[in-house]
């Protein structure tokens, strides 16, 4: 819609009072008859007669955004993070119009084009060429401007001589460069892009975070983008929002931001875990082998258990000893439990598969030792998985946590570990 | 450059139809439509040729069974050209409204990703059916030449023109029908069920493998006048064939059908657009 008047030249996206809500559970389950009959009390003022006497109204829902209220200006590289269930989708999908919200008012100003997954829109059956039209007219372009980037979208894509293949035939590599490469180029003034880049290869990772870093610093395009790779954040963005539970807990330095997400990804500095109540992932569903609850151990000299750790910070070189409740549905042999370590901005520093041995149905409960002796100061994030070799010796994941808990490891001051790194060896 | 603005609010107008936005995206339309209509005819053996075979063993169909066996009457027209056009219209029509029913169901994956101007995506299914309907068209006209020479039929040419306007007339019609399908099924999805045999109910209830002229009273001759497929129906056949009912009652229920069904559709559809992602 072009306005006569845009009020601020220097906003591209307002959003006030913004509230989203979603229902918990199945939809429907009502008649479209009992939805009539509803409607038709509520019209007439009059009770509905299928709701249930003393029912909460509201009941069941949530609300996935609770109250944004956020200036993008143009020309800003923003990320978003937060964790699963934050809200940072439902944020994207409100500015990229892809559901209404349910309070509140967003003002645009320039067209958006967003990207909240890869190769929206395109048909299998299709050429390469004949996607990149379908692709950017529902991104919002006209032929004509398709036209005067094809080149340059085409050389982008490194997909060269196959343009005129069928997508089908391409491999998945080809696949999202071609994606990536329409989006990119598209006249939008507003990009979205929701951890798109995730996929393929690092060289071209690195050429779609410069495009992108490009595109805002000298055509003035607005960046907003959504990931949990903080090192892409880092890289892309200037400024950073945390999301949790739908609100707004920090707006601002991208360091800070990363900082204050990664220890809202836990509670606090606990040395005794309830593992049941964070987020799982893995084949989890089929729940044949899931974590429960993590202790941190102090040790004697001659290995016997002490008693529980005072607080989850260790001498560099020192071994952390954890006590691991977990439930079977049935008999594992040779489980694994795999310990990752990541620093604070998300680079990982190594793994460790500690035998766990075979194991039966029922509550278990085992004791696993991981040496820190390599480790150089820092705080670092812990992620634990339980795994399973197959018979060709590819691993498989039946549980897995990320960022379960987080230690803290104490070294020399003189160690610097922007330019050290965090393994000394 | 920042000539955009767009304005979201929690408030929704359902008066406004949202029309210029469509049309801003017209070459999304061409492409759709385009798309719908490659991809059909992708991996097959016979390709576009089934545009021309379906019909043909569809009225060869009906030949034998409504002209030979029910012996019912076709106006006094050639019985193959009379079962070929109505199977063509219907086809058209009925392919508008179960295409169109099952918009928001069948694209979920496209509208949860991006925003577009959704009725484009109805608009692009009527043109395609259109497009198949123009080329079947070049069978009958085929036909329509042959029984001329034979001196079978005699077709009002100065109707014509009239063929175009009934033709947009039921693809407004069929696609208010079907949008409005498709809202309800986002959250009744029961109703997709029905569709199928509804428009097959339908099209017994139309005059397609009769004409108007047959049924002259009791409830079925009133079914037929309040149809809104009717009036078009044998307007079509006024011009194409020469024999065909025209009376004024069915054509103005005929138009009241269609604009309440378009701009209901519209409304309707708009209106669920907005939220669709949450229930589907």
């Amino acid at each position: 819609m072009i306005t006569p008047e845009i009020r601020n030249r220097n906003t591209a996206i307002k959003m006030s009072g913004i509230r989203k809500q979603y229902r918990l559970g199945e939809y429907g389950g009502r008649t479209l008859q009992e939805d009539l009959q509803s409607w038709w009390a509520r019209r007439r003022g009059r009770e509905d007669p299928n709701e249930r006497i003393g029912s909460v109204r509201r009941k069941g829902t949530f609300w996935a955004l609770d109250g944004i209220d956020l200036t993008i200006h143009r020309g800003e590289r923003v990320g978003i993070i937060g964790a699963n269930g934050a809200g940072k989708t439902t944020l994207l999908k409100l500015i990229s119009r892809v559901t209404a919200p349910t309070e509140g008012e967003i003002d645009i100003y320039g067209r958006v084009s967003s990207m909240l997954e890869v190769g929206t829109g395109f048909h299998r059956e299709m050429t390469g060429r004949e996607n990149i039209y379908m692709n950017g007219s529902i991104l919002g372009m006209t032929r004509e401007e398709i036209d005067a980037r094809m080149d340059d979208i085409i050389e982008f894509s490194e997909v060269g001589e196959f343009i005129d293949t069928p997508v089908k035939r391409y491999s998945s590599g080809m696949f999202v460069k071609l994606a990536f490469s329409v989006a990119a180029h598209l006249s939008s003034e507003i990009i979205i892009m929701d951890e798109v880049l995730a996929v393929g290869d690092m060289a071209f990772q690195n050429k779609c975070l410069e495009r992108m870093r490009r595109a805002a610093d000298e055509q003035g395009r607005t960046v907003l983008y959504v990931s949990h790779n903080m090192s892409t954040i880092r890289r892309l963005c200037e400024r950073c929002i945390v999301l949790d539970h739908g609100h707004i807990v920090y707006d601002g330095d991208v360091e800070q931001a990363i900082g204050v997400y990664m220890d809202r990804s836990l509670n606090e500095d606990t040395v005794d875990m309830d593992l049941s109540a964070k987020s799982h992932s893995g084949a989890v569903d089929e729940r044949v082998a899931v974590m429960e609850r993590l202790r941190l151990l102090e040790m004697k000299k001659d290995d016997e258990i002490a008693g529980l750790r005072a607080a989850p910070v260790y001498e560099s070189g020192e071994k952390m000893y954890m006590l691991l409740d977990l439930t079977l549905t049935r008999p594992v042999d040779d489980l694994l439990l795999r310990v990752t370590l990541r620093t604070d901005s998300d680079v990982g520093v190594g793994t460790a598969w500690l035998p766990l041995g075979s194991l039966g149905p029922g509550p278990q409960q085992a004791v696993v030792s991981f040496p820190l002796e390599r480790l150089a100061k820092g705080v670092f994030y812990v992620s634990l998985g339980l795994c399973v070799n197959d018979e060709i010796g590819r691993g498989k994941a039946l549980d897995h946590i990320t960022r379960a808990f987080r230690i803290e490891v104490e070294g020399s001051p003189a160690w610097n570990t922007q330019a050290y790194g965090s393994v000394r060896f | 450059m920042n000539d955009y603005h767009v304005h979201i609010s929690a408030k929704h107008n359902p008066m406004d139809l949202r029309l210029g936005e469509v049309w801003r995206y017209r070459g999304l339309i061409r492409l759709f439509t385009r798309r719908n209509f490659t991809v059909t005819y992708k991996q097959t053996v016979l390709g576009p040729a089934w545009l021309f075979i379906s019909p043909l063993l569809t009225s060869i169909v009906y030949l034998i069974i409504f002209g030979r066996i029910a012996d019912l009457s076709t106006d006094g027209t050639p019985q193959l050209l009379f079962y070929l056009t109505g199977t063509g219209v219907w086809t058209y029509f009925s392919s508008c409204v179960t295409v169109n029913s099952g918009t928001f169901v069948n694209n979920a994956h496209l509208i949860g990703k991006v925003y577009f101007p959704r009725l484009t995506i109805p608009v692009s299914s009527v043109l395609s059916a259109a497009l198949k309907l123009a080329i079947q068209m070049i069978l009958v006209l085929v036909l329509l030449a042959v029984y001329m020479i034979a001196g079978n039929v005699s077709p009002n040419f100065a109707a014509w023109p009239l063929v175009l306007l009934e033709v947009l007339q039921l693809g407004l019609l069929g696609m208010g029908v079907g949008i409005v399908i498709s809202s309800l099924t986002t959250k009744y999805r029961d109703l997709s069920i029905l569709v199928s045999f509804g428009v097959q109910l339908w099209m017994y209830a139309s005059p397609i493998v009769y004409p108007l002229s047959t049924v002259s009273v009791g409830w079925l001759r009133t079914l037929l006048i309040i149809n809104p497929v009717t009036a078009p129906m044998e307007i079509i056949r006024y011009a194409l064939l020469g024999k065909g009912s025209i009376e004024a009652l069915p054509v103005i229920l005929s138009w009241v059908w269609t604009a309440a069904a378009a701009l209901g559709g519209i409304v309707l559809f708009n209106r669920t657009e907005r939220t669709f992602l949450d229930t589907v």
